[in-house]
């Protein structure tokens, strides 16, 4: 029984969330839709195919995979630092039979669930755009879900170092956007230079954005397996850190 | 009013019962700063406990190892007959707490804020419910139910808060500042709750800087001071044994006061002479020396009280960290 109080969080954040549905899908889904429309449709359509997909149809589900990872970072970085300081949340679940364990869970389910959302949101519209999912794509929703969990961790890590809400800045510009352009969304990494090739396939989003474009298409050109790994021993380990560097910020 | 929630199993024997709080040699260390220094005390069942102290005298450094929220240098901690923090998940959730600082969801209405509370606790939710409902009306917030928090006044808030601590039905109460802030009319309406509460048996932990409030509702207090528990025992008591019955209070020139100082050594009080005011504090009836006193410009007469004691324990020059 324990083990699910974490859930209980969960359900707290989703009560706020609800007050503010609009607003936060529109922040979330905003960003990857203009993408689509001003690079796929805008730019695509005078470009020749990339590895034999339209340009719209080769970024459409990196930006998938972003969605995932801009709402479930954000929501564990700004979200989780104003429970944290401003309305002293933390404080008040701590004073309950809940423990920074239940805490951590609770956050990083809850940011993860946040950006699985965006990610399916996406996944939705992007028939208006042209791109028919494979059914395979069912398959896609589990590592979407890794990988908020993941981004959610990389958050709460921000969320327990951080002094002030500009510290955020570096997590944006110095993880985030780099991790966005970076990451095979909109240029193939196969075809890079090796050196290049190699760094690029170590940055977290890169696995996704990969099975995201295996998936949805139901093309494996590419060996899934070691992508899966990675991305459950990497979300592993950030799960962990966070939860070791949030009990130190909360228990002196 | 709420008769069911806050009623606790009565206990008639309180000394063969083990205590709710028991705390021995406990310290805590902020790298070098010793912050907590080898305090002990006990808070037995149905008591409320006074803890009082300046500023950085380690109540709060205190009452955070009690709940687990700081970790302690050494020492022993047993709550509810329970070894803490090893067994933190069960004594808490037997603790209620009122936090000093807000720490309410802003975005959720009045009864949002107790559901969710209530969540934690695994409070299944049609006695939840009904705990809400009976907490409400107790603190007279059942016709802002549905408001949300930002528009509550600063009364409000608090006797929402305490609403929160109660929805446990915690056997032990931890009140952290409870009346911060407030304006006489909410103090009285809380200090009444608190009140009821203890008629039926809540023990509770208090701290308070309103030293009235200690005094109306602690039956023992502990002052420490640098980390350091100075005194401990029954307010009444302490303050007749430690200031004395009465205080005069003298206003006047220091020829004035020189000359009243002397006369008063014919009686047994001790002086304390702070800028332009004597106090003198009686340890037997000095009515007699009123008269002397009827020549000086302005003084007053008035029974020894807790803030007295407390600045002679603690000093009277202020504690800024």
């Amino acid at each position: 029984m324990n083990g699910f109080s974490f859930w209980t969080i969960w359900l707290r954040n989703g009560r706020v969330w609800k007050k503010n549905i609009l607003a936060t899908l529109i922040g979330n889904l905003g960003q990857p839709l203009l993408f689509l429309l001003a690079m796929g449709y805008g730019l695509g359509r005078d470009m020749a195919p990339v590895a034999g997909l339209t340009y719209l149809q080769f970024i459409a589900p990196g930006l998938v995979a972003s969605a995932v990872m801009y709402s479930a970072a954000l929501e564990t970085t700004y979200g989780s630092y104003t429970r944290l300081t401003v309305q002293k949340t933390y404080e008040a679940i701590l004073m309950t039979p809940l423990g920074v364990v239940d805490l951590v869970l609770g956050e990083i389910v809850w940011g993860a669930s946040k950006g699985m959302l965006a990610g399916v949101i996406m996944l939705l519209v992007l028939p208006l755009f042209g791109v028919m999912p494979s059914p395979w794509v069912v398959a896609l929703l589990p590592m979407l879900f890794l990988s908020g969990m993941f981004f959610s961790a990389c958050g709460l890590i921000m969320t327990a170092l951080a002094k002030n809400y500009d510290f955020f800045n570096y997590f944006t510009s110095l993880v985030i956007t780099p991790l966005f352009l970076f990451s095979g969304i909109f240029f193939p990494v196969q075809t890079m230079a090796p050196p290049v090739r190699g760094v690029l396939e170590m940055l977290p989003l890169t696995p996704i954005v990969s099975l995201a474009r295996i998936l949805c298409y139901g093309r494996f050109d590419e060996p899934v397996l070691m992508k899966i790994i990675g991305s459950l021993l990497a979300t592993g380990c950030a799960v962990w850190l966070a939860g070791y560097l949030l009990r130190r910020r909360l228990i002196q | 009013m709420s008769q069911t929630i806050l009623q606790q199993e009565s206990v008639p024997d309180l000394s063969s019962q083990p205590a709710i709080v028991s705390v021995t040699g406990l310290t805590k260390r902020f790298g070098d700063r010793l912050v907590v220094d080898n305090i002990s005390f006990d808070i037995q069942r149905g008591q409320c406990v006074g803890f009082l102290g300046p500023n950085g005298a380690g109540k709060t450094t205190c009452i955070n190892m009690l709940l687990g929220l700081v970790e302690k240098s050494a020492g022993e901690i047993r709550i509810f007959d329970l070894e803490a923090p090893r067994f933190h998940r069960d004594i808490k959730a037997r603790i209620g707490v009122v936090p000093q600082a807000d720490s309410l969801d802003p975005d959720l209405s009045v009864e949002e804020n107790l559901r969710t509370y209530a969540g934690y606790f695994r409070i299944p939710r049609r006695l939840a419910r009904q705990r809400i409902e009976e907490l409400l009306h107790f603190f007279a917030l059942h016709n802002r139910r549905d408001e949300i928090i930002e528009h509550l006044s600063g009364g409000q808030r608090r006797r929402l808060l305490l609403a929160r601590a109660l929805l446990n039905e915690p056997q032990l109460l931890i009140l952290d500042e409870p009346t911060i802030g407030l304006d006489p009319q909410a103090r009285h309406l809380i200090w009444e709750r608190l009140a009821i509460l203890q008629a039926q048996g809540t023990t509770m932990l208090l701290t308070s800087h309103y030293l009235d409030e200690v005094s109306r509702l602690s039956q023992q207090v502990l002052i420490l001071d640098h980390g350091q528990v100075v005194v401990q025992g029954e307010p009444r008591q302490l303050i007749t044994d430690m200031v004395g019955l009465e205080v005069f209070e003298v206003d006047g020139t220091a020829a004035e006061l020189d000359a009243l100082a002397a006369s008063f050594r014919q009686c047994n009080a001790t002086q304390e002479r702070v800028g332009d005011k004597l106090y003198v504090y009686a340890r037997e009836d000095c009515s007699r020396l009123v008269k002397v006193l009827g020549e000086a410009g302005s003084w007053v007469r008035r029974p020894a009280n807790l803030e007295d004691l407390f600045i002679q324990l603690t000093g009277r020059s202020l504690r800024e960290t």
